[in-house]
């Protein structure tokens, strides 16, 4: 199998998580779409590390950032589809 | 290859005076309160195969916060994982209430106080009952036993999103499967819970249940409200969370309750340290996220094996309860392997399914309750912190 480079929990969502090391900005980047089993392909805008997360759309600023197919909180930065989407431009609507 | 989990999965365990069966065979030591630590110490070095188990609270403590010093300690002792205990404090009354408390599950129990004794006449009393107990105890077999007798806890740690992808998923696969065979299982970490509760609170089984649990979270969530200086971006998630690419304590929470599984529903809520009480099946119980404190508390409970799924590497043991740890993070698992009972990685490269994974962690489980040292168990963590609900008066 070619190598999944980020999976996908939920088809709403519009974040990946990348898991595999060494992605740099320029890659083209294969997604696992969990839910229904199918492959996605996003080319990346960052370097982004193991673990960490890839817009997979365009996310305005404001906008609630899905994963799991559930809310995790709101961007306060506008995200390209394809940047590194993390504690820089997503913050929690909880505390 | 990983060995199919049997529909009728057993394990080889001690069975207890109270019907309970545990999976190690401790004889420990332990203090009332911090000014008893030195002496059980020197019980447990001087009486080989005992453990102390030392920590700083036990003085001055009221109200709620004393009944849960109380509670975390007799419920330790009454653990099945312990075939014996010597108690040792600083005076005859709050000693004697321990004792007390751990006689009711039958086992071997004996105080010595330290007040008109001294240190030394009390560790030579104390080493003279230990030795006793630990020579009895050496003696004890395993027994077959079914998993409708095992109480498994479950709480992840150093978590990221390998987390939730997948380590935490796998123990949400054995849930699933062991609580069809009757395993009385536990999880905790209220505020980690935080942007899913709602959620958790449909994993109720009943509507009783799934409003004492929202209570709960709203209680504590009330505490962090009123003691925060923050957004927690410092706490929680914590700083090896933020490194491992978990954002938001909404994502770190719809990560954590992966790991009650698909279909499993919890039948009642339990305070900290509270021992279960109505029958086989999933509880909830109202905990610190912090590993130690959680684990700690679980252990009071009752629960004598733990599932740890990790992702950055949180190397957590306990004294009381033998703590497995698994992770789907690649790299944890090459710079950490020392750590790891259970390496699922291979589910982020699509090389095993959920499915397997479940099963190898049953296999490592019911290996880990049949004597196999865990990773931390061999390291020699035994993280025993007891959770304090004020300050002391």
């Amino acid at each position: 199998m070619a190598t999944t480079h980020f999976l996908v929990h939920n088809n709403t969502d519009t974040v990946g998580v990348v898991v595999v090391e060494g992605v740099k900005a320029g890659d083209t980047l294969t997604g696992w779409l969990m839910e229904t089993d199918g492959t996605v392909k996003i080319k990346a805008l960052d370097a982004i590390p193991l673990g960490h997360k890839i817009a997979l759309s365009p996310i305005k600023k404001g906008d609630t950032v899905l994963k799991y197919g559930h809310d995790i909180g709101r961007s306060v930065a506008a995200i390209a589809k394809g940047g590194h989407a993390h504690v820089q431009n997503i913050k929690t609507k909880r505390w | 290859m990983a060995r199919k989990a049997s529909k009728t999965a057993t394990f080889q365990g001690y069975r207890r005076e109270n019907g309970r069966v545990g999976i190690r065979n401790h004889v420990i030591i332990l203090p009332l309160d911090d000014l008893s630590n030195a002496a059980c110490e020197a019980v447990a070095n001087n009486i080989k195969g005992t453990l102390a188990i030392p920590h700083p609270y036990g003085r001055l403590q009221f109200g709620e916060d004393l009944e849960l010093h109380f509670r975390t300690l007799i419920g330790t002792g009454c653990n099945p994982n312990v075939a014996a205990v010597v108690v040792i404090g600083i005076e005859p009354g709050w000693t004697g209430r321990v004792v007390e408390g751990i006689r009711k599950s039958g086992k071997p129990v004996e105080g010595f106080w330290i007040e008109r004794n001294g240190d030394i006449n009390t560790i030579a009393s104390a080493s003279r009952k230990a030795k006793e107990f630990v020579q009895w105890a050496s003696e004890l077999q395993r027994e077959p036993a079914a998993m409708d007798e095992l109480w498994i806890s479950v709480k992840c740690g150093e978590s990221d999103t390998t987390s939730g992808l997948a380590s935490n998923p796998t123990v949400g696969n054995l849930i699933d499967k062991v609580d069809i065979q009757g395993a009385t299982t536990c999880f905790g970490e209220t505020s980690e819970l935080t942007g899913a509760e709602q959620i958790c609170a449909t994993r109720a089984k009943t509507k009783e249940a799934a409003k004492k649990f929202l209570a709960t979270w709203g209680a504590y969530n009330d505490m962090i409200m009123r003691n925060k200086t923050n957004d927690l971006s410092d706490s929680q998630p914590t700083k090896g969370n933020i490194e491992g690419g978990l954002t938001t304590i909404e994502e770190k929470a719809f990560g954590n309750l992966e790991k009650i599984g698909k279909t499993t529903k919890f039948i009642d809520v339990l305070k900290e340290g509270e021992i279960p009480s109505k029958g086989r099946g999933l509880y909830f119980m109202n905990t610190s996220s912090a590993a130690a404190e959680c684990v700690t508390l679980q252990a009071a409970g009752g629960f004598v094996v733990h599932l740890f799924p990790t992702g950055q590497g949180n190397v957590i043991g306990n004294p009381i309860e033998p703590v497995i740890k698994l992770t789907a993070n690649p790299r944890t698992a090459r710079t950490m392997s020392e750590h790891i009972d259970l390496d699922v990685s291979a589910i982020l490269r699509r090389e095993m399914t959920l499915d397997q994974a479940g099963d190898a962690l049953i296999d490592v489980m019911v290996r880990t309750c049949n004597g196999r040292l865990t990773c931390a168990e061999a390291l020699g963590h035994r993280e025993f912190v007891l959770t304090r609900l004020y300050p002391s008066a």
